[in-house]
């Protein structure tokens, strides 16, 4: 009894270690999304292409989208574009939502870079975004064919996100 | 010249840390005011993680605080407006998470901490006491006793 009493600090300091060593590998910027298995906020926004086209969600229903907040003022965007071409020339669902950008410039990226996305949501005043909890772009949800949100990724999609954290949630959604 | 260096530096350093955002928003009422600069206050800007709203300086917090700023002006109660955010961000943009059941090792915990010290401290004293005040005083004879009291005797001339 009396040894066991000499072992509890090594039990409290293994206890803390354990706690550590796995902060280690975990990253503070990523904030779990409030809003997953939420319904993708309702909007009424043009489409950056056709100014006199009005987007709402139900644009996004019938089929699972991954949806992608982007700026021509996002440094890593630029980064991610190339991927977001490739998965797009594999048939992959693509949904743009420009955010707090200017759209002319926009619509010169999009004819520069090629344009991945299937449609492309005007949100130059950021209320969309403010709605998706969006706090820095890029930002991709994953949206079901019923528009729930099932899945958040915040940062640069690249081919390795795709493939380890992405592409089976898809596939998921599509099978469903 | 040396004092003029150690006066600039410390004018960089308090430039650096007092740096706050300063918008130019008008109210009904001091009152309202007063909400506002509460709100700012509690609420912590998703992106940059260690600064409340009222200080960042982030494009997402200058639009939380037009919007809370807004809401104020709509007539929404604090309430209305914590839970808007926390529907967008999560608990994470309030730095006074709810207590719930995720949350009670993070409220409790601490005082837990403490009430277990001192249940070992107490533990630790109580048995320490009993250790001198019980066998030692009571262990020995009065033949040991006499000589103890003989020994003390002699160290004391």
């Amino acid at each position: 009894m009396k040894r066991a009493i000499f072992l509890l600090p090594l039990a409290l300091f293994l206890g803390v270690a354990a706690f550590l060593y796995r902060g280690l590998f975990l990253d503070p910027a990523e904030l779990p999304s409030a809003l997953i298995g939420k319904p993708f906020p309702a909007f009424s926004l043009p489409a950056v292409q056709e100014p006199e086209r009005t987007l709402t969600v139900e644009d996004l229903k019938g089929k699972p989208a991954l949806v992608n907040v982007w700026a021509t003022w996002c440094v890593s965007c630029k980064v991610e574009h190339p991927v977001l071409n490739e998965l797009a020339g594999r048939g992959v669902n693509i949904v743009g939502v420009n955010y707090k950008d200017d759209n002319a410039s926009a619509l010169k990226w999009l004819k520069e870079f090629h344009d991945p996305y299937r449609l492309n949501i005007r949100d130059e005043q950021g209320s969309l975004g403010l709605d998706l909890g969006v706090y820095g772009a890029p930002e991709t949800f994953l949206v079901d064919r019923h528009g729930i949100i099932r899945h958040k990724f915040v940062g640069v999609i690249d081919e390795r996100v795709w493939r380890e954290q992405l592409a089976a949630r898809y596939q998921e959604l599509l099978d469903e | 010249m040396k004092t003029a260096i150690r006066a600039l530096s410390l004018g960089l350093v308090l430039s650096t840390t007092a740096h706050a955002a300063i918008d130019t928003y008008e109210f009904k009422s001091d009152a309202e005011r007063e909400r506002y600069r509460g709100l700012i206050e509690e609420l912590r800007c998703p992106k940059c993680q260690n600064q409340n709203i009222a200080d960042s300086d982030a494009p997402i917090a200058m639009d939380l605080r037009r919007e809370i700023y807004r809401m104020l002006g709509e007539g929404q109660s604090d309430e209305q407006i914590v839970d808007y955010l926390v529907a967008r961000y999560g608990d994470f943009v309030r730095y006074k998470p709810p207590l719930d059941g995720r949350t009670l090792l993070l409220w409790y915990g601490p005082a837990g901490l403490l009430a277990l010290g001192f249940g070992v401290l107490a533990t630790i004293l109580v048995r320490r006491r009993r250790n001198t005040a019980g066998p030692a005083a009571t262990s020995l004879s009065p033949d040991e006793r006499e000589r103890l009291a003989t020994l003390l005797d002699k160290k004391d001339p």
